[in-house]
This record gives C-alpha cells, structure tokens and sequence, in this order.
C-alpha cells in the first residue's frame, strides 16, 4: 500500500488571552493512496484543525507532515461557498485561474467533468439556480478540477437537508471512486463516517489524540446508501458510539 | 386569469387610482383656493403661477441653465465620493491599525451636522462651485466609507477561506472575491448617497452660488417671490425621482445574480 502522507508528532496550540489550548496532543496517522478515511470526534476536538494543517492554510503547528513527492492536496469546505456573481462553469474554473493553471486541457478537464455529473445544462446559469446537492457538486469539481492526489472534506454534507445529505454523500461518493481520489473526511455523523469510508481514526475530546483507528470491511460494500445495509453496519456503528466522547 | 389574480389586479390599480387622485385633488384644491382669493398667493404661490414661472424661466433660457448647473454640480460630487469612499475603504480594510484608529474620528465627523462647516469651506476654498461641490461631497462621504468598508470587512469568511486553499494572494481575494461581493454594497450606498448629494448641492447653493435650483429657490425667497420659490422646488423633486429612476434603471441591470 503507497504511503501519500505521513503524519507525525503533530502538535497545536491555540494561543488566547486567557492562556494556552492544547488543540491537537501528539496525533500521529498514514494516508494511503486511494482510500477512504474519515476523522471523527466530538465538536472543538480539532478534526478540522487537522485538515487546515494538512492544506497547508495553517502554518502554526509542531510536528512534521510528510507528502510523498510532490503531491497536490485539494480542499472541499463545509459549505460549497459558490461565488453567486459568477456562472456555474467560471465558479468550477475559479481554482484553477487563481493557481494559474487554467489552460485548455485543464479547462476542457472540468467542464467534462461537469457534463459527467448532470451539470450539462446549467453550465451558464447563476449558482442560486442549483438546488443544494448541485451546488455541492460544483463545489467538489471545483476542487477535483485541479486534480488533487488527496482530498480533504471537511464536514461537507452538514448544511444540507437529511434527504439531500443522503443522496449527495452517495454522488460525491460516486465521483470520488470513479476519478481515483484519496479522501480524508471529518465528520461527525457516525453512519455516513461507516457507510463511506475505509478506515475511520477516534479522536479524542480535547486536547485532541487519536484514541483508536478502526479499517471498515463491510461485506457486498458499494455504495454509501446500500452500505448501510451491511451485517457489521451496527456492529461500527456500535464501536464508535462507545468509542465517541459525549460532551453532555 | 384566475379569480384571486382579478383581485389582486383590481386592487392594485385602486391603490395607483386613489394615489393619482390625492394628487389631482392637492392640486385643484390649491389652485381654486388661490383663484377665488381664499388663500393668499404672495405666500402660498399657486399651481398655475408656478407653471407659469417656469414657462417664464424657460423662455428667457435660464431654465435648462440651472437645472444644470444643480445637475453638474451633483454627478461631480457623487462621482468623486464613490471614488474616494471605494478608495479609502480599500486603504481601511488593508490596514486593520489605520481602521481602528480612525473609527472615532468617522463616528465623530458622521454626527457632525457638516452644514456647519459650510462658514469654513467659503473662507477655504472660496465663494465658488468648488465649495458647493465639497459641500456635496462631505455630506455623503462618511456614511458611504462606512457602508463599503464594513462591507468588505464581512465579505463570507469561508470565501475567503476558499480562496487560500486556492494558495490566492491579498490582491487576488480582494479583486476576485471582496470587491465583486460587495458591488451590491456599493450600488445600496450609490443610492443612498444621490437623494444625500443633492441635499449637500442645495445646501451649497444656499450658502454660495450663481446658479442653480438652489439658487433659484434662495433667490426667490430673498425677493419676496414665492412663484419662483416653489417652482424651484417643484423642479427639483422632478430632478430627484429622475435621479432615483437611473440608479434604479442602473441596479437592475445589475441583478443578473
């Protein structure tokens, strides 16, 4: 199994006024070469410290990250924060021309992968005419666009309606698995952590620490809605929610 | 057309119907009353007579002159404030010390009623357009760098965030994602500020001027000559819907988000 990213001794401190906060205690995990994993823990645990850091947009920490040569590491938000002013296609686009890597190839790249994903006919339209699971694939191939070897997710599903949830998990799923990305996910919805991923990591309440790390065999595994349908489903499901620091 | 459409259409016109008629009614209420001599027109002028200053006014081809004159002087001062407000808010949301250092002094100057300093700005600058134009300009230019300022300071944080994960530079997130974000925000404030530039150029006009409605409508009271005094003010509420109609005409075209 190919190595991307190494994770090791990771550290962050938060500093305020009223003294220090140890966000993040000695976090130490592999990311392997297309897999699916997701961090979970109770909220302000730091899971999504750990994805600022890994994309780089937080240089504060200690510890060391190592990427495995030169890969490019891509960053889908908790809310897909469409620019409302541009058109569906400029907004897929919108990473590539701040990287300036936009050029015909990579143009041509996402628009397919725009009229792949059911977004054919409203490449010209305005983002306030998608409903909210469209709006949540634009904002994934915006980031795919740029063709990340590793994908972090931050909670991407949390502002989206149960139904909708449901059914986006299972087309960005799709997405995912049909252009080979790695995942790193953060969630803290136990089902939807079971019915997507490969291998799940516990993080303790904080100070944050990795409390266990659980690789998720599910018999008949396909898609994250059918996966649900697992006989280990509740067995996980089970594990976690004992595992899972309740702050109540 | 359904039965609740009917209703809804019909009621709309009465309201527009009963408008017009309150107008109309104003109107010949004021112009009998001046006919028959119940009210005194030295004082109150009538409809007729204001119609017939202005035809007097256009006749000796003064009319278009003020008009404008008033016109010229309001799209100078409100260009240069949106130039100068777009500016210094983009010098305010750089520098979060400048920004916090100067907030009292804009709060003070924005309770200021800035007709005071309408004594100063003629000693300063001089008994000329220039001071009716600062005048102009000084009365809207607080509030607009405080709406575009504040407007970019909460430009969405996850946008911005958005942004550096595209590794974006300072200059790329304000041109990309602050500015385009707030061109609402600034057109909200363009509006706000034509009904406010053209009370700064009247109240310019009062304290120095030539020409102008301004100047028409101080002229008349001087004289004694109410006709010219309401004309004057029946010409400029003209002006001011034809101004809120080009804004309006202006943010629609806008509105293709």
């Amino acid at each position: 199994m190919d190595t991307l990213v190494q994770i090791k001794n990771l550290n962050k401190i938060y500093e305020s006024s009223d003294g220090n906060v140890i966000a993040l205690n000695n976090i130490n995990f592999d990311i392997h070469k297309n897999e699916f994993l997701t961090i979970i823990g109770s909220s302000g645990c730091g899971k999504s410290t750990i994805l600022n850091i890994l994309d780089g947009i937080d240089k504060d920490y200690n510890g060391k990250i190592i990427l495995d040569k030169d890969i490019k590491i891509g960053y889908m938000l908790q809310e897909d924060a469409l620019f409302e002013w541009l058109t569906v296609e400029e907004n897929a686009l919108l990473g590539l021309k701040i990287l300036k890597k936009l050029n015909k190839e990579t143009k041509n790249y996402t628009i397919n992968l725009l009229d792949k994903y059911g977004l054919k006919d409203f490449k010209d339209k305005y983002p306030k005419s998608l409903s909210g699971g469209m709006r949540q694939r634009v904002a994934l191939i915006r980031t795919l666009a740029t063709k990340p070897d590793v994908l972090l997710m931050d909670e991407p599903f949390s502002a989206l309606d149960y139904q909708t949830r449901l059914q986006v998990s299972d087309d960005v799923y799709r997405i995912i698995k049909e252009e080979n990305t790695t995942v790193v996910m953060v969630s803290h919805d136990l089902a939807e952590s079971i019915s997507m991923s490969d291998r799940i990591i516990v993080l303790s309440k904080r100070p944050g620490k990795v409390k266990k790390i659980y690789t998720i065999t599910l018999t008949n595994k396909s898609t994250p809605i059918e996966n649900r349908k697992a006989k280990e489903f509740a067995y996980y499901y089970d594990a976690l929610w004992k595992d899972l620091d309740k702050n109540v | 057309m359904s039965e609740y459409q009917r209703k809804h259409k019909r009621k709309k016109r009465l309201i527009l119907f009963t408008q017009l008629a309150i107008f109309i009614l104003f109107i010949t209420v004021w112009e009998l009353l001046a006919k028959h001599g119940m009210i005194n027109t030295f004082i109150t002028s009538s409809p007729s007579n204001i119609i017939k200053t202005i035809i007097n006014l256009y006749n000796t081809n003064n009319l278009f002159n003020h008009i404008w004159v008033t016109l010229y002087e309001t799209i100078l001062a409100f260009t240069l404030t949106l130039i100068i407000s777009i500016l210094i808010s983009i010098i305010l949301y750089k520098s979060d010390f400048l920004a916090k250092v100067i907030d009292p002094y804009l709060t003070l100057l924005n309770s200021l009623p800035k007709v005071a300093l309408g004594p100063i700005l003629i000693i300063w600058i001089g008994a000329n357009e220039k001071s009716i134009i600062t005048m102009g300009i000084l009365i809207t230019i607080i509030v607009s760098i405080q709406s575009i300022y504040n407007g970019f300071k909460n430009t969405p944080p996850i946008k911005i965030k958005l942004m550096k994960t595209f590794n974006a530079s300072n200059r790329d997130i304000f041109l990309k994602l602050v500015f385009p974000q707030n061109i609402r925000t600034i057109v909200n404030t363009l509006k706000i500020n034509t009904a406010l530039c053209l009370v700064g150029i009247i109240m310019g006009e009062f304290l120095t001027s030539k020409a102008g409605i301004g100047y028409l409508i101080l002229y008349g009271s001087q004289v004694f000559n109410l006709d010219l005094v309401m004309a004057g003010i029946f010409i400029l509420i003209i002006l001011s819907i034809l101004i809120y109609k080009i804004i309006t005409y202006i943010e629609k075209r806008l509105e293709k988000y």
